[in-house]
């Protein structure tokens, strides 16, 4: 499976209009293969969350090309976008951003009932699978909100890969733990590249984190640096 | 989705649909009551008034003898104080034009009536009425009569030779119970006795002063005039819309004169139209009132979600399916809270239609009048999801148009 390439970004150059026009990515360019764990590291500032939302096609405001599973997916409607992330981008984020109003099984439903390709039952017991892997299962039925932070980013974890994705980008996953969590958080990480093949691109300025990874990218300035 | 959110911000949810609940009620009631006090009104006029009347009119002669002389045809003739002809009072070939008229499918039933100038002789003085002669069956059957005969039985009309039913009015004026015998002149002089058996009470006070109610044999023999003596004849249609163009239809094949009800009570439509269009305004208004409520709090609800809206929009759901979930939670609102709005003003119809209600001018009422025309219902339920789903479809589409990069950056 490896060498195929999941997430192709070609030439991607962001400006921002206020308060003045400002470039904030140059020319960015690489390639993520299947089962690579690849960091992105840098200063805050550098434009390394700015070129993470452009790479997951939620904001679609820059010049450059991005292929997605071999897919063009610069210039297509919102709607298909919209589809592409359900489908094959799992997200995990700095806040956990899960839903106070549903329980912990269903928050990690959502993306598979958006899909809407199996029946409830069936999701119900996928759902169930992933918050085994992180040892969440008996919190199932709880309210999202019940949990402590690191569960939360547990469950967030199980909800990014409800679709089996072919890619999960994080955004800071860690940014918000104490260390015992976000070690925690981090081992799953690695048992997902590990034990799983997982494709994984995440953003952080953690050195630490940066380091279990198999590649970083460096960035500054809006450019890639290192790779 | 919409559910989780509503059952959230379950308290506002409530107030939104209490909103709803609340106008469609008054606007459900409001209707109804009104409604139902205009055909009160109406029927008050239109139920005795018959749909089609022909009657021969005193007028002046359309030709003038002068115009007929073929020496001064071609001239301009100048008739200066022309007076009504003496012509007969009575529909020439009656009997003929009854049986014409109820031969036509259109017509529900025809009654014939005289109407006779009297005074009615009260020790020295005369006081003076019209005695109507009117066929005591038909006239029931198809203006109502017998509904606004109080007291005593209409049907002693007919039973009892030289029987009379006086105005209320008329009656408290001549100290007449029933059992008692009036002396009644007509205008040609001749006098006649008639024993009281009814008082007769139409809620008009102007007509209940004057005018009483005979059979038409008895008004006849009063007259003396033959048996096919009839001055007016009346028309019940069943569809009363067609009585402008069935009078004039009717006149020009019978060659005598015939009124419409149309003509004869436009002030009563165009009153009872400006009615109803002021409860339609108010109970449009109350809901447009309660969209706002709406709006207001849905408005709310998305910018407590904004997060909530983020994520589901970063983890594939489309601007449309977050438009969907907030549209669906308007309509709901406007469903379940038109639903209730609905039965309690269904509940509240009937509450007014019990408050006691008696009048002595309109001796059939007991209770306020209330209209329960499912039209009002129909109107009201598709009003509440109308402004509902337009109080959402705002909110909803600055929701769909959340752009999550921003909520999630700013965190």
């Amino acid at each position: 499976m490896k060498g195929k390439p999941v997430l192709e970004a070609q030439n991607i150059n962001k400006y921002f209009y206020s308060p003045e026009k400002t470039r904030v990515l140059k020319d960015v360019s690489f390639q993520v293969t299947r089962g690579e764990f690849v960091s992105v590291m840098g200063k805050s500032g550098c434009g390394k969350s700015t070129l993470l939302y452009i790479l997951s096609t939620m904001d679609t405001d820059y010049h450059g090309k991005l292929l997605i599973d071999e897919e063009l997916v610069s210039g297509k409607n919102a709607n298909r976008l919209s589809q592409i992330r359900n489908e094959k981008i799992g997200f995990v984020f700095q806040f956990h951003y899960l839903l106070n109003e549903f329980s912990v099984l269903e928050n990690v439903m959502i993306p598979g009932l958006k899909l809407d390709k199996k029946s409830k039952q069936e999701l119900e017991h996928i759902a169930m699978e992933k918050l085994r892997i992180f040892d969440m299962q008996d919190h199932a039925l709880k309210k999202a909100n019940q949990l402590s932070g690191g569960q939360k980013q547990r469950v967030a974890i199980a909800r990014s890969l409800m679709n089996d994705p072919l890619i999960i980008m994080g955004d800071e996953p860690t940014g918000n733990l104490d260390k015992k969590n976000s070690d925690i958080v981090f081992k799953i990480f690695k048992e997902l590249a590990q034990e799983f093949h997982q494709t994984m691109l995440i953003v952080t300025h953690d050195p630490e984190f940066a380091a279990g990874t198999d590649r970083i990218i460096e960035m500054e300035d809006g450019r890639v640096l290192r790779d | 989705m919409a559910k989780a959110l509503m059952l959230a911000r379950l308290k506002q949810t409530v107030v939104a649909a209490i909103g709803v609940v609340f106008s469609i009620t008054m606007f459900v009631t409001l209707l109804g009551f009104m409604n139902g006090l205009n055909q009160l009104l109406d029927n008050l006029v239109l139920n005795r008034t018959p749909h089609i009347r022909f009657y021969n009119e005193l007028k002046p002669s359309p030709t003038q003898p002068v115009e007929l002389s073929d020496k001064y045809r071609s001239f301009h003739n100048v008739v200066r104080s022309i007076k009504p002809a003496a012509s007969r009072m009575s529909i020439y070939n009656n009997e003929a034009i009854i049986k014409t008229l109820l031969d036509d499918p259109r017509i529900v039933g025809v009654a014939p009536k005289i109407a006779a100038q009297v005074f009615f002789n009260v020790g020295a003085i005369d006081v003076n009425g019209v005695i109507n002669g009117i066929d005591v069956e038909e006239e029931s059957r198809l203006f109502a009569f017998d509904d606004y005969v109080t007291e005593g039985d209409f049907v002693d009309l007919k039973n009892t030779a030289n029987a009379i039913i006086l105005g209320k009015g008329a009656a408290d004026r001549m100290l007449a119970s029933i059992g008692d015998v009036v002396q009644v002149t007509t205008a040609q002089g001749n006098s006649i006795q008639l024993k009281v058996v009814g008082y007769y009470q139409s809620g008009l006070g102007e007509l209940d002063n004057v005018q009483s109610y005979a059979s038409i044999s008895t008004v006849q023999k009063m007259l003396g005039e033959p048996p096919s003596f009839v001055t007016d004849i009346q028309v019940k249609l069943n569809d009363f819309d067609l009585a402008p163009g069935m009078a004039k239809e009717y006149s020009a094949i019978f060659g005598i004169d015939a009124d419409d009800i149309q003509t004869v009570n436009a002030q009563f439509e165009a009153g009872s139209g400006i009615r109803s269009m002021i409860s339609y305004a108010v109970g449009i208004t109350l809901l447009i009132v309660s969209g706002f409520g709406i709006y207001n709090i849905l408005n709310m609800m998305i910018y407590e979600k904004m997060d909530t809206i983020a994520i589901l929009k970063a983890i594939g759901f489309s601007g449309r399916d977050v438009n969907l979930i907030f549209i669906t939670i308007a309509i709901t609102i406007g469903f379940f809270g038109g639903v209730l709005g609905l039965f309690f003003g269904f509940i509240a119809g009937l509450g007014i239609e019990q408050i006691p209600f008696e009048l002595d001018a309109l001796p059939t009422i007991k209770t306020l009048p209330v209209d329960f025309n499912p039209k009002y219902y129909v109107i009201a339920g598709v009003f509440s999801l109308v402004t509902t789903y337009f109080a959402g479809y705002f909110p909803a589409r600055k929701a769909s148009s959340i752009d999550p990069v921003d909520i999630i950056r700013g965190k």
